[in-house]
């Protein structure tokens, strides 16, 4: 089985970057160029672009009414110069929160790694890139460290939220924001490591229970928690904090915990939030 | 252990809000309009399971419509599929059924074309935008839109599929997968070729003079 362990190896011994290593293995699986890759990797980042854009500016609201307009609201409070949590942090929650707001209103996203999770990783990487005046073929490269990082975490678990819960979409999402913004900000292979296992490990056990199952309540917050999450990782690796479980043993115990959840806790709307009194309610004047 | 690829991961590009219940959904829709083979004008969506249930909130009327249209599972006009069919002269019904012992989140269509053409197409919306057609007016098929693929409808005697095979190899296309099912001996059967290379018309029209040939369609695949 592919182990992220074995890029990071593979990565420090011949002085390049995670993202290079993806890069080198996807020609030889994919049997393309570096440069169609790249092409393709930059359209992804061109759309995340434009659903953030789309999410702050725009005032939609979902097809059950229940969610549009937090982002702005974030980003409005910020911009007042009122943010508790800092810039950074406040930029991040906008910017995840908008990317999952444009896709319960049908608007445009990047599948990143699920479609209920594609606001982590614009909200890190943009966040990021503003923060350390990243250049934007790093950004692109960061991509692939992030979607590397995802093949081995579906290769070795899931990144499925009927089959593994929360905790593989949201969960995956932050763990490969949190290697990407580490490779972002100059960290070592093995901090990219750290990064994604301190993330993956802080929401271990997180169920996925969709009010009348649909990809809005809590989907949409959980995004701009697990963009914070993604952060926080990336700040205690970059410090030189280590984390005691290897990422590989994370990722392969988030597979576990998925498979020992019950039924009722995986996208079927039987169960967490989607049968409390309020989640019910919604339901039935939903449905 | 299969090969990955990133663009799984970060991928696809899609208007939401779900890979199985929209961008899923427009697939299904879009293959449907491939298998009819021409413009369709009227349609009668039957939804199954999942589908049925929680198919509103992820807009997956909307996207099957949309997938009727031509669209792609990005096409940001998904949400207004509705009025452009009525604008394009496509009229539609849904209906909801139990369809069996089937994929939650599956869809018969029956439809309708420009040129008089009928066609009932079943399919499934498997995970992460994958689909596959199951059944082709009550033939089994398994189609999954990621070959070019040749549907053809023939009398069930021996070297039919011969003939077919020969044409494919002389004009240079090579089959990777095949299925051939039958109403019962002797009486009409369906041949399913998924191809490295892409058919062309004239290949497709010589196909269609083969004897014991009653239909032959040619589908890309889907993007």
């Amino acid at each position: 089985m592919r182990a992220y362990e074995d890029w990071v190896i593979e990565a420090e011994a011949r002085g390049v970057k995670i993202s290079q290593v993806v890069c080198q293995n996807q020609m030889e699986e994919l049997e393309q160029s570096e440069q169609a890759l790249f092409q393709r990797m930059s359209k992804n980042l061109r759309v995340m672009r434009e659903s953030v854009e789309a999410g702050l500016s725009g005032e939609r609201r979902s097809l059950s009414g229940l969610v549009g307009g937090d982002a702005a609201k974030v980003e409005a409070r910020w911009k007042k110069g009122e943010s508790l949590t800092g810039g950074l942090m406040s930029s991040a929650i906008a910017r995840a929160l908008a990317v999952a707001e444009v896709n319960a209103c049908m608007g445009k996203i990047v599948a990143a790694p699920t479609a209920g999770s594609c606001g982590v990783l614009p909200a890190v990487l943009l966040t990021v890139e503003k923060a350390l005046e990243v250049v934007e073929h790093d950004l692109v490269l960061a991509l692939f460290t992030a979607a590397g990082l995802g093949m081995i975490i579906a290769e070795r678990a899931s990144v499925s939220g009927a089959e593994s819960g929360c905790q593989a979409e949201i969960g995956s999402a932050a763990a490969m924001a949190a290697a990407a913004a580490v490779e972002l900000a100059g960290g070592s292979p093995s901090q990219t490591a750290d990064a994604a296992a301190i993330a993956m490990k802080s929401m271990l056990g997180l169920v996925c229970d969709p009010v009348a199952g649909l990809v809005e309540v809590p989907c949409v917050k959980r995004n701009a928690t697990g963009a914070s999450i993604a952060l926080v990782a990336a700040e205690m690796a970059l410090s030189g904090v280590k984390s005691a479980i290897p990422i590989d043993e994370v990722i392969d115990t988030m597979g576990l915990i998925g498979k020992q959840m019950p039924c009722a806790l995986k996208e079927t709307a039987q169960g967490g939030l989607a049968v409390t009194p309020t989640g019910r309610r919604i339901q039935a004047d939903f449905l | 252990m299969g090969k990955g690829n990133v663009f799984d991961l970060l991928g696809p590009i899609m208007v939401g809000p779900s890979s199985s219940h929209t961008a899923g959904a427009v697939r299904l829709g879009a293959m449907a309009r491939k298998i009819l083979g021409e413009e369709p004008i009227r349609g009668t969506i039957i939804l199954h399971g999942s589908f049925a249930t929680t198919g509103k909130g992820h807009g997956t009327n909307l996207a099957l419509v949309a997938g009727l249209l031509g669209m792609a599972p990005d096409d940001e006009r998904i949400s207004e599929a509705p009025e452009i069919a009525k604008e394009r002269g496509l009229g539609f019904v849904f209906e909801t059924a139990d369809l069996g012992d089937i994929h939650p989140n599956s869809v018969k269509f029956n439809l309708l074309g420009k040129n008089g053409c009928n066609v009932q197409v079943l399919g499934s919306s498997i995970g992460g935008g994958t689909i596959v057609i199951r059944e082709i007016n009550d033939f089994q098929v398994e189609i999954r839109g990621d070959y070019p693929t040749l549907v053809i409808l023939h009398q069930d005697l021996p070297g039919v599929v011969a003939q077919v095979t020969l044409l494919l190899a002389t004009a240079q296309i090579n089959i990777a997968h095949m299925w051939v099912s039958r109403e019962k001996k002797g009486a009409q059967a369906l041949m399913v070729l998924e191809t490295d290379q892409l058919i062309d018309d004239s290949v497709l029209g010589l196909l269609r003079k083969l004897p014991r040939i009653y239909q032959a369609l040619a589908i890309e695949p889907l993007e």
